[in-house]
C-alpha cells in the first residue's frame, strides 16, 4: 500500500521496523505486529487496558499517534518477565487474587512498574492515584492495592540481596 | 471450620493468573488468523421504523468488500440470542437482520470487507430507506390499547409460557398463595410504595469479540469470548443451517463476563459470513458498539404492597414488577422470575404472598443476563421495604431479620412456586449462615455505634445501613455439567470440562475439587476447559452454577477415578480395595507399604489389565442451595450537595464452605462495587427518541480504584452437605446489597427514602429539600 509510514521504535528493548497508516495508533501498531498483551478495551482513553510505558511513562496507547512514536523506546508488560520468570509485580499479581479475568492486568502491572520505581513504598493514596486510570471491573481493586504493596515489599527484598 | 481438606479450602492463585500478568494468556482478539475478512455493522438511527427500500449494490462493489448481509440475503431464522439450556425460555422474537428496526442500535445490515476501515467506509455506501414508525419508551404505557406493537409476525415462545406481543408483553409471571384480602385486613400498617433500577451495561473489559476460520478438514472453528460455548455452538448451528458437527466452539481467556456474554449475538453473523464466503472472518466490537447493541441490565419498576403487624408478622406481600424488555426478549421471562423466585423465600413465614410480574418490549436497547439476574432488582425494593417495616415495629433491622428470614431446616412455598419459566423446584434449606452474616456485617461497620446517630461532619451528616439476600446455586432439574478425568504415568491428571471460566477461577477451583477426591496436591491437576470439540458438555457460566453443578460433577468423577486406582494398587499390593488409603498422590496398605500414583498409572498402562485410567461424570441438581449475604453500608450524605460518601462497606457472605477463600472473596469484591457503582453513578441516559447518549467510559462512569471505598469482606463458612466440600455459588450474590444497604443508610443519615437508582447528587439534593 502507499502512503504507509515506514519507523524504527524500540519495543521490549528490541530495534523494530514497522509500517503502518498515519493515522494508526499505537495500540493498533502493537496489537498488528504481535504484541496482543496491549489490550484494546475502550479507543477513548478511559480504562487503561492498553497502556505501555513510552520512554518511562505509562501512557494509553489507544491516545498515542504511532508516529509521534518514532524512535521512542516502548515497553510492554511482557519486557518485565515471563512465567518461567517473572517480575515481582508479575508474581504479587498473582498471588495476591489481584487478576481475575486478567484483561486489564497488563496495564495495571505497568501503571505498578512505573509507580514503584518512583515510589519503592507507596501509601494506599499513592497506589490510588497511580492506577487511577486502569479500569477493573472484575476485582473491586481491593486486591489490587494488596498486590502493589506487596509487589514493593518484593522489590525492596530483593534490592537488598 | 476445619474438615480436614488438603485442596478444598485452600486461597490457591488463580492457575492462570500468572500468564495473565506475564501477557502470554490470548483473549479472543489476540489468536492471529489467516486473512479474515472483517465484519462491521450498520446500526438504525431510528428508534422504530421499517425498511421501505435497501439498496446494498453500491457497497458491495466498494473497494475490498466481500459481502454485504442483510435481511433479503441471510437466514430468516427465528431465534433468541440468550444463551440458556434448550428449548431456551427466552422467546423467538428476532432475526440475525430484519427489515423492521426496533431500537436506535438494532442492526440494518452488516459488511464483510479485507479490513474494519475498508467494512466502515462500505457501510456508508448502503442506501436505506426507512418509513419511521411510532416509538415506544415508557414501560407503563406499553400495555395501553393504542401502544405500538413491537412483535407482530410470527415471534413464538419455545416452550408453553405465556407470551402476548400483541400487548407487548414478552413475558408474564402471576402467581401466589393464601388469600390477600384477608392478610391485608390483618395488618396493623400497609405499607405500598414503588421502586425502579435503571439500564446498566455490564462493562466487562474485554469488548465482545469473535474468530471464525476453517481447520485443515474444512470444519469452522469459532475462537469467541463467550460464557456459553457450548449453546454458542447449538445457536449457531440452528439460524445458519451448519450441522453441530461442522461447529467448534473454543472459548479462550475471556474478559469478564457479567452476564453480557451468554448472549449470542455476534457467533451466527461471523459463522454465516465465512461459511457463504468460505473464508475466515472476525468481528470485534468497539466499546460504543457494546453499549448500544450487546446486551444491558433490565430496567424495571416494582412496586410492593406489605401488611404489616405491630409484632412484626408480614401478613401479605403483593409484589407487581414490570420490566423493561428493550427491543427483544432475551431473559424477559427468567430474569422477571428470579425476581420473586430468589427474593421471596428468603422471608418465608409469610402466609399470603401474591407475585405478578410482566417484561414488556419497548423501542430501547435489549436487556439480558446481568450478574444478580433480577435478584438485584428485587432485593433493592425488598430490602427498603424490610427496614421501613422493621422502624414501623420499632425493631433494629438486623434483630428483626434475624428473625423472620429463612433458616436451615425451613422451605419456602415460593421455591415451588417459581421456576424457570415452569413451576420450580421444592427445596428444604440445608445450611443457612445469614444470622452469622448480620452479627459479623453489624460488627465490622459498628452498627450500634452508628445507626440512628445522624453524627454531624460539617455539612455531612451520618448513617448506617444493612441490607440482606440470597441467590441459588445453579438452576435445579435443568442445568448440567460433565467432566472427564485420565490419569498419567507421573501421576498427574487432566481434568476436561466444558465448565467456562470467564475470570472467576472455575479452572482453579475444579481442580481443587478434583485434587481433594484424588487425594493428590492440586499441582497435579492439568485443566483444559470449553472447547466444544475436546471437552464435554457444560450449560456455561451462568446462573451461579459452576462451583455447585460442575464441582459436584468433578467430585463425582474423580472418586469413581479415585475407586479405580485402588482397585489397581489392590491387585499390585496382593490385598483389598478397602483396606487401602491415600494421601499426597500415593497408596498406602494396612501394612505401610506405599505406591506412588505414577506407578500405579504406569502398572495399568504397561504391565497388568492395561486400560487408561479416566472416568467421566455428569451432574444435575435437584436443588439450588442459596448462598446468603448481610451487607452493610456507613455513609454521609452532604446536605448541601446531595452528594453520598462512602466511609466503609462491610459484606458478609455464607457461600457455604469457600474451596478458594482468596478468590471468593475476589468474587465478592467485585460485585460488591459493581453494585455499589450502579446505586451511585452508572446509567443508561437516553435522549427523547431513545438513542443511548453516554456511551464511553467518559460519560459512563464506572468505578475506579480511586472512587472504591474500603470494603470489608467477611465469609461466614458453614457446610452444605450437598456442595462439593460444602461448597455453594458466591459468583452473584454480592451484587445484591450495596443499592438497599446504601438506600438505607441514606435514611439512617438524613431521611429520604432513595427509592429510584441511581442516588445522583441531584435526586438525593431534591428528597432533602422537598
Amino acid at each position: 500500500m502507499n502512503n504507509q509510514l515506514t519507523m524504527t521504535f524500540t519495543v521490549n528493548n528490541e530495534l523494530k521496523t514497522f509500517s503502518f497508516a498515519p493515522a494508526a495508533t499505537l495500540l493498533s501498531l502493537l496489537r498488528d505486529n504481535g504484541y496482543t498483551e496491549v489490550h484494546n478495551g475502550c479507543e477513548t482513553g478511559d480504562c487503561g487496558a492498553c497502556v505501555v510505558i513510552l520512554n518511562g511513562k505509562t501512557v494509553n496507547s489507544c491516545m498515542v499517534l504511532a508516529a509521534s512514536a518514532k524512535d521512542s523506546s516502548i515497553l510492554t508488560v511482557k519486557a518485565l518477565g515471563d512465567v518461567h520468570n517473572p517480575h515481582p509485580i508479575q508474581r504479587a499479581f498473582a498471588e495476591s487474587g489481584a487478576v481475575q479475568c486478567g484483561f486489564c492486568t497488563p496495564g495495571q502491572v505497568l501503571s505498578t512498574y512505573a509507580l514503584l520505581l518512583e515510589k519503592p513504598d507507596p501509601s494506599d493514596d499513592e497506589i490510588k492515584k497511580a492506577l487511577d486510570g486502569n479500569i477493573c471491573r472484575c476485582t473491586g481493586y481491593k486486591k489490587i492495592i494488596e498486590a502493589v504493596k506487596r509487589a514493593g515489599e518484593l522489590m525492596r527484598e530483593s534490592a537488598h540481596e | 471450620m476445619n474438615n480436614n481438606f488438603k485442596s478444598a479450602g485452600k486461597s490457591h492463585s488463580k492457575m492462570d493468573s500468572l500468564a495473565l500478568a506475564c501477557g502470554n494468556e490470548k483473549f479472543t482478539d489476540d489468536f492471529k488468523i489467516e486473512s479474515p475478512v472483517h465484519i462491521a455493522f450498520r446500526y438504525s438511527d431510528v428508534p422504530s421504523g421499517i425498511i421501505r427500500s435497501i439498496d446494498i449494490s453500491e457497497a458491495e462493489t466498494a473497494e475490498g468488500v466481500k459481502a454485504v448481509l442483510y435481511f433479503g440475503n441471510t437466514p430468516d431464522v427465528l431465534h433468541t440470542t440468550a444463551g440458556q439450556g434448550f428449548p431456551e425460555p427466552s422467546p423467538y422474537d428476532c432475526r440475525m437482520f430484519d427489515s423492521k428496526l426496533r431500537f436506535i442500535g438494532d442492526r440494518i445490515a452488516a459488511v464483510a470487507a479485507e479490513s474494519k476501515e475498508m467494512a466502515e467506509a462500505a457501510l456508508k455506501l448502503i442506501k436505506v430507506e426507512i418509513d419511521e414508525t411510532l416509538a415506544l419508551f415508557d414501560i407503563e404505557k406499553a400495555m395501553d390499547k393504542n401502544a405500538p406493537l413491537l412483535h407482530t409476525d410470527d415471534e413464538y415462545p419455545a416452550i408453553p409460557v405465556t407470551y402476548r406481543p400483541e400487548q407487548n408483553v414478552a413475558a408474564e409471571i402471576v402467581t401466589g398463595f393464601g388469600d390477600m384480602e384477608k392478610g391485608f385486613s390483618e395488618a396493623d400498617t400497609i405499607l405500598d410504595e414503588t421502586y425502579s433500577m435503571q439500564y446498566a451495561s455490564h462493562c466487562a473489559t474485554e469488548p465482545h469479540a469473535v474468530q471464525v476460520y476453517f481447520d485443515e478438514r474444512g470444519r469452522m472453528v469459532i475462537i469467541t469470548a463467550t460464557q456459553v460455548p457450548f449453546h454458542v455452538r447449538r445457536i449457531v448451528s440452528r439460524v445458519c443451517g451448519i450441522e453441530i458437527r461442522n461447529i467448534r466452539v473454543i472459548k479462550p481467556r475471556v474478559g469478564g463476563g457479567f452476564g453480557g456474554k451468554q448472549e449470542v449475538f455476534l457467533e451466527q453473523v461471523a459463522a454465516f459470513t465465512a461459511w457463504k464466503l468460505k473464508r475466515p472472518a472476525k468481528i470485534v466490537f468497539s466499546r460504543k458498539e457494546v453499549f448500544i447493541n450487546a446486551r444491558t441490565r433490565h430496567a424495571m419498576r416494582s412496586r410492593i404492597k406489605m401488611g404489616v403487624k405491630k409484632d412484626g408478622t408480614i401478613t401479605a406481600l403483593e409484589v407487581d414488577d414490570l420490566m423493561n424488555a428493550g427491543a427483544y426478549g432475551p431473559h424477559a421471562l427468567t430474569v422477571l422470575s428470579n425476581a420473586g423466585a430468589k427474593v421471596l423465600p428468603l422471608f418465608n413465614k409469610i402466609e399470603n404472598m401474591s407475585f405478578t410480574g410482566r417484561s414488556v418490549y419497548t423501542n430501547l436497547p435489549v436487556g439480558g443476563a446481568y450478574r444478580g439476574y433480577g435478584a438485584t432488582q428485587g432485593y433493592f425494593a425488598l430490602n427498603q421495604h424490610i427496614d421501613e417495616a422493621a422502624r414501623f415495629c420499632g425493631i433494629d433491622f438486623c434483630e428483626y431479620v434475624k428473625k423472620w428470614h429463612i433458616k436451615s431446616g425451613e422451605t419456602s412455598r415460593v421455591f415451588e412456586a417459581l421456576g424457570e419459566g415452569k413451576e420450580g423446584v421444592s427445596q428444604y434449606i440445608k445450611s443457612c449462615g445469614l444470622s452469622e452474616c448480620i452479627d459479623r456485617g453489624a460488627g465490622a461497620i459498628g452498627w450500634k455505634d452508628h445507626r440512628g446517630k445522624r453524627s454531624r461532619n460539617g455539612n455531612r451528616v451520618r448513617g448506617v445501613g444493612a441490607a440482606v439476600c440470597m441467590q441459588g446455586s445453579g438452576i435445579p432439574e435443568i442445568d448440567m455439567a460433565s467432566c472427564h478425568i485420565k490419569m498419567n504415568e507421573d501421576g498427574s491428571f487432566n481434568l476436561t470440562t466444558g465448565a467456562t471460566d470467564i475470570g472467576t477461577g472455575s479452572d482453579t477451583i475444579l481442580a481443587q475439587i478434583a485434587a481433594e477426591a484424588l487425594h493428590t496436591d492440586y499441582e497435579n491437576m492439568i485443566v483444559l476447559s470449553s472447547d466444544t470439540d475436546t471437552t464435554p458438555f457444560d450449560t456455561g457460566a451462568y446462573a451461579s452454577s459452576t462451583t455447585y453443578i460442575t464441582g459436584n460433577a468433578v467430585r463425582k468423577c474423580a472418586e469413581d477415578v479415585f475407586r479405580i486406582i485402588l482397585d489397581a494398587a489392590a491387585e499390585m499390593l496382593l490385598t483389598d480395595a478397602e483396606s487401602l488409603s491415600a494421601s499426597d498422590g500415593n497408596v498406602v496398605s494396612a501394612g505401610g507399604k506405599i505406591i506412588s500414583y505414577g506407578d500405579i498409572c504406569a502398572y495399568r498402562m504397561y504391565t497388568s489389565g492395561q486400560l487408561q485410567i479416566q472416568a467421566t461424570a455428569s451432574f444435575v441438581a435437584h436443588e439450588s442451595p442459596p448462598p446468603f449475604s448481610a451487607q452493610f453500608a456507613d455513609v454521609e450524605v452532604d446536605i448541601e450537595t446531595g452528594e453520598i460518601f462512602i466511609l466503609k462497606y462491610a459484606a458478609a457472605v455464607d457461600c457455604g464452605m469457600p474451596l478458594n477463600p482468596l478468590l471468593a472473596e475476589g468474587q465478592v469484591e467485585g460485585a460488591v462495587l459493581n453494585g455499589i457503582s450502579y446505586a451511585l453513578t452508572e446509567e443508561y441516559l437516553f435522549n427523547d427518541r431513545g438513542k443511548m447518549t453516554n456511551p464511553d467510559f467518559g460519560r459512563y462512569k464506572i468505578y475506579s480504584i480511586m472512587d472504591t471505598p474500603e470494603i470489608i469482606t467477611i465469609l461466614a463458612d458453614t457446610f452444605e452437605e450437598s456442595g462439593p466440600y460444602g461448597a455453594k455459588s458466591v459468583g452473584e450474590i454480592a451484587l445484591n446489597g450495596p443499592a438497599p444497604a446504601i438506600a438505607n443508610a441514606v435514611y439512617d443519615a438524613v431521611g429520604i427514602r432513595l427509592r429510584h437508582t441511581p442516588f445522583t447528587p441531584e435526586k438525593v439534593w431534591s428528597l432533602i429539600n422537598e
